[in-house]
């Protein structure tokens, strides 16, 4: 199956592209151009096939979850497209390669080019809505890219951006719409949700989907009220107008309406809204290009007058006319850019009022737009006459508008003679009429560069005469997948006899040449409206809006660490108290438990400690004094709770942070200014008091309710699956042992933070305290210093039976870990930095990360048995004396947490406490 | 006893948060530390407030919840790490912005919050 080649290979051409760059000569370059190519030969290869009915399809899964596969189809539809996309793909990239001059990176150019190219195929092979919307999004992209190629021009960049944003926002309001589809259907698989129609019509959600579908192909489209992105992106390169903004991506919102039309049309919404926006499309368009005097600009606004039409075609419930009509447009305004870019090429400019009389000078692109403009105007035997004919018997037909009816035949002829109006004045001031200023210099280019306009415009005549050979296969393949029904036969015939769409040609034309030749008129006509400047209006817009966000933002973000938090803060009291509103009753239903004396006055010393740390913030040493009056409390109400582990550990960091706090303080001013208003009190008064009433509330709710627990799992396991009786010593190193490794990485993360932070530090070492009373002169008391050397021994061979009791009794690495860890930070107290590090040339770095090490290296070792990372194993052994114990393969991994929580919180405090001493060696080596 | 619980950790609430608001730094790492009391005895609540009846097997007859001690253990041992980081990023700060105000603004200049 060749599908994915088909997708793919295109994008192949962009590595030899970008391999060189730069063209000496002008030209093409050749070896990008052979993948497209190639795509195209295994496209037309297909092609039988699927002109015989068969729908090709392949696929595979890419992110089921979220029901996105990487699912190709290629049916009529897409071989129309794809038809389209790489025959005048490899056209325009052939006719770039004159285009540019040489200096110019045909690469970069070549590359997005073909980006686009493949971008478009995916859109029109996806067999996956959210493979479609992705593909979707590409062309935004690349589009972006292009349009943007003059990258030193502003009106580029201006032109490039303003495309992208309403595309994109076009391609957001599609996402949500594919979203509901999927919501609906159930899957976001091409084939079912078309197979569901009549259950999205009937969905609740069929407006919402509706709408937001049309959103994303209307401004891809450029239909009113989202047209004015495109003669903007005129700023292109011209071969970019012609392939992106002609021929291809514009028409990407049509086929998204031909592929969901069996989903989600033939409803009076679908009808109303596709014939509304593409009739007043085609009006506006048409009327606008006959009022511009850029070449491009005549071409862009009759691009979005051709789209509208298609529009209105589909609204009318004639895909297969609205079909034909794109194929024809493609064909005759893909010729048409490339002849406007020869003109503008060789003359150097594209205003009309200085052009003229060009026809003798460059006879071969003279013939080339004469074609394209003639299909443009809709004569015989060219192939937009047929599709006008074809759309003036549809509007006939129509009976969408009730009594006002007539409008659509009325506003189609309108439009056709506007449309003849401007292709005459195209062809007509280009080619034939005096040049305004002097008469510009200019010749037929090479041959290369005429040659694929030329196949186009040939194409155009051949279409036109020969309709029922060329085109009506590949209209009636497509119909078929647009309609879901073998189409209606499609008669088409530059001959129909004498009738009513005839008569509305003539008339068209007649009007189109009487309109032409009194366009001064109009032209005066219009100035009285003023100008209306899309352009101005959506770049105000986009002012005004970047002025509305950035005010929103930085009333939010103004840098105020305390906004943040109080925001925060506030933020979650609401929801909590929104979520706690909801009991019906805070007391559950479990019996409360008396009170005793040791609990009262446990809780009075902890409201103590806690308020009156809030109400000294300013005097810091006594905050610091009644916070650790809670932390040894807190320890406390872990003795009494039945957690010995909990309090070991508690007091023990208690310990430590205390130790790093008032080392901190040294550092910090000790009475800090006062600064504070009467009602930011008030704030923060009622946000602290609510939210402590709220976690008290919730808790003592928790507390007196039944709870699931998983508990007994634990309690079951661990003697014989863990080989401890310490329950929360198992669960830390066996059960969750995965939890504790990543725990001991924090732990070892924050102290090599702290040691990078701490380095190159600038001091400000106060001499004396805050009433200028200088530090006793006294550094190492002797006494201090006698204990401490005493108690070093006592303390380890204490860390190490907590250590190896930690299995089955309160204990563990991490207790150990900081009991040894308060011990060395004694010696270093009583002896100062210097003394202690000679007689302990320890770098507790070093000691921190092989803790590490050794944890994860416990965890590898179960892969060489075959086991799960972290599975742990454990025996019986003797020893004399000792006797008979129990080793479990977690010890190891205990090791490991215990070296980690000692290097870790050295190296934190040791740092520190470091930079206080007099000689700080290592700051002075830096 | 459950009511008081509740009190406790409701009063360690309210005080870490009053102290989190302040626009120094070291009264907000206070209130930091008092947080994660309050955090801390809040989740080992969870797992019910026993007397005697450490989760060692054989030592009792009915051992309580080990796992919310597991996670405050962790916990504990965690909120340390964080403290000392905030603690030297302080000392940090204040060296290098010569002001100990959270959002490094010095001297007497008013605050908009």
């Amino acid at each position: 199956m060749s599908l994915p080649w088909i997708l793919f290979l295109p994008l192949l051409g962009a590595l030899p592209a970008l391999t060189r760059p730069y063209r000496d000569t002008p030209g093409p370059q050749w070896l990008p151009l052979l993948p497209p190519l190639l795509a195209l030969g295994l496209l037309l290869a297909q092609g039988p096939a699927i002109l015989g009915g068969d729908t090709l399809s392949q696929g595979w899964a890419w992110m089921p979850q979220l029901g996105l596969d990487l699912a190709l189809r290629l049916d009529g539809l897409g071989l129309l497209f794809a038809l389209l996309i790489l025959g005048i793909g490899v056209m325009i990239q052939w006719y770039a390669g004159y285009y540019l001059s040489p200096k110019e990176n045909h690469g970069r150019f070549t590359g997005y080019l073909l980006l686009f190219m493949t971008a478009m195929l995916g859109i029109v092979m996806a067999d996956n809505l959210l493979l479609l919307w992705l593909f979707w999004e590409l062309t935004s992209l690349a589009s972006f890219l292009l349009i943007g190629f003059w990258s030193q021009d502003s009106d580029a960049r201006r032109g490039a951006r303003m495309a992208l944003t309403i595309t994109g926002a076009g391609g957001l309001a599609l996402l949500a719409g594919v979203l509901l589809i999927g919501q609906t259907v159930g899957s976001f698989a091409l084939g079912e949700v078309l197979a569901a129609g009549d259950l999205l019509r009937a969905s609740p959600h069929y407006p919402w989907i509706l709408s937001l579908v049309l959103l994303g192909a209307f401004t891809k489209s450029a239909q009113l009220p989202f047209h004015f992105w495109l003669p903007h992106a005129m700023a292109a390169p011209t071969p970019v107008s012609a392939y992106l903004h002609s021929a291809t991506m514009v028409k990407a919102g049509l086929f998204l309406l031909m592929r969901l039309q069996p989903a989600l049309g033939e409803t009076p919404a679908w009808a109303l809204a596709l014939t509304g926006v593409g009739l007043a499309t085609l009006l506006y368009g048409a009327w606008f290009a006959l009022l511009q005097r850029d070449l491009k600009g005549i071409l862009a606004f009759s691009t979005l007058s051709h789209l509208g039409l298609i529009t209105l075609l589909l609204g009318l419930g004639q895909p297969l006319v609205a079909l034909f009509h794109l194929l024809n447009h493609a064909t005759f305004k893909a010729a048409l850019f490339m002849g406007v870019g020869i003109v503008d090429h060789e003359t150097g400019t594209r205003d009309l009022r200085r052009l003229g009389g060009l026809a003798a000078l460059m006879p071969l692109t003279a013939t080339l737009t004469v074609t394209a403009g003639a299909a443009m105007a809709g004569l015989p035997p060219f192939n937009g006459f047929l599709s006008k004919e074809l759309l003036f018997a549809a509007s006939l037909e129509s009976e969408l508008l009730g009594g006002l009816n007539p409008l659509i035949p009325l506003g189609v002829v309108a439009a056709a003679s506007l449309s003849v109006a401007y292709s005459l004045r195209l062809v007509h001031s280009l080619f034939f009429a005096r040049p305004g200023g002097e008469p510009p210099e200019a010749h037929d280019p090479p041959r290369g560069m005429l040659a694929p306009g030329l196949m186009l415009a040939a194409l155009c005549l051949l279409v036109g005469l020969f309709p029922m050979a060329l085109a009506a296969p590949l209209v009636m393949a497509a119909g078929q997948a647009v309609l879901a029904t073998p189409p209606p036969a499609l008669n088409l015939a530059l001959w129909h006899g004498l009738n009513l769409p005839l008569a509305m040609s003539a008339l068209a034309v007649a009007v189109g040449v009487l309109l032409m030749s009194r366009r001064r008129l109009l032209e005066q006509a219009f100035q009285v409206f003023g100008r209306y400047d899309a352009r101005r209006l959506f770049e105000q817009a986009m002012i005004r809006l970047t002025k509305i966000s950035l005010g929103i933002t930085q009333r939010l973000e103004n840098g105020s660490l305390q906004r943040y938090l109080a925001l925060l803060l506030i933020t979650a009291l609401a929801m909590a108290g929104l979520g706690l509103s909801r009991l019906e009753r805070l007391t559950g239903e479990l019996a409360l438990q008396p009170l005793d004396g040791m609990l009262v006055l446990g809780a009075a010393l902890m409201i103590f400690g806690a308020i009156g740390s809030a109400l000294s913030h300013r005097w810091r040493l006594v905050s610091l004094l009644m916070l650790s009056v809670v932390g040894l409390s807190v320890s406390l109400t872990f003795v009494r709770f039945s957690a010995p582990d909990l309090a070991l550990t508690q007091l023990s960091v208690e310990v430590v942070s205390m130790i790093l706090m008032i080392l901190a303080l040294f550092f910090l001013p000790q009475r800090p200014p006062r600064w504070i208003s009467t009602r930011r009190m008030f704030r923060d008064l009622a946000v602290a008091g609510s939210l402590g009433l709220l976690v008290a509330g919730f808790n003592f709710a928790l507390l007196t309710r039944e709870t699931l627990s998983i508990a007994n799992f634990f309690l079951r396991e661990s003697v014989p699956g863990g080989g401890g009786t310490n329950v929360v010593n198992v669960i830390l190193v066996d059960f969750r042992g995965f939890d504790t490794l990543g725990e001991i990485t924090v732990l070892t993360l924050a102290g090599l933070a702290t040691f990078k932070l701490l380095s190159r530090l600038k001091l400000f070492m106060p001499a004396g305290n805050v009433e200028g009373i200088h530090w006793s002169s006294h550094r190492h008391p002797m006494i201090l210093a006698v204990v401490a050397q005493i108690l070093l021994p006592l303390a380890l061979l204490v860390t190490v039976y907590i250590f190896l009791r930690g299995h089955n009794q309160p204990g563990g690495g991490f207790i150990a870990g900081l009991i040894t860890a308060v011990a060395l930070i004694l010696q270093y107290m009583a002896r100062g930095y210097e003394w202690t590090r000679e007689r302990l040339p320890v770098a507790y770095n070093l000691v921190a990360v092989s803790g590490l090490a050794l944890a994860t290296l416990t965890g590898l070792g179960s892969w060489l048995f075959g086991y799960p990372f972290l599975t742990t194993t454990h025996g019986h052994f003797s020893l004399p004396l000792i006797g008979d114990f129990e080793l479990a393969s977690a010890l190891l991994f205990d090791l490991g947490v215990y070296l980690a929580v000692v290097g870790a919180t050295l190296m934190i405090l040791i740092n520190l406490g470091r930079v206080t001493t007099v000689h700080r060696p290592r700051v002075e080596e830096h | 006893m459950e009511a008081l619980f509740s009190l406790v950790v409701g009063v360690l609430t309210a005080s870490g948060t009053f102290l989190l608001l302040r626009g120094r730094t070291f009264p907000v790492i206070v209130g930091l530390a008092l947080l994660s009391y309050a955090v801390n005895l809040f989740l080992f609540s969870m797992g019910g407030l026993n007397t005697d009846a450490a989760a060692v097997i054989g030592d009792s007859t009915a051992p309580s919840d080990p796992l919310p001690q597991a996670l405050v253990l962790t916990a504990i041992v965690i909120g340390f790490a964080m403290t000392a980081f905030l603690v030297i990023l302080a000392v940090r700060a204040r060296s290098e912005l010569g002001s100990d105000h959270v959002d490094g603004k010095t001297g007497e200049e008013r605050g908009k919050g």
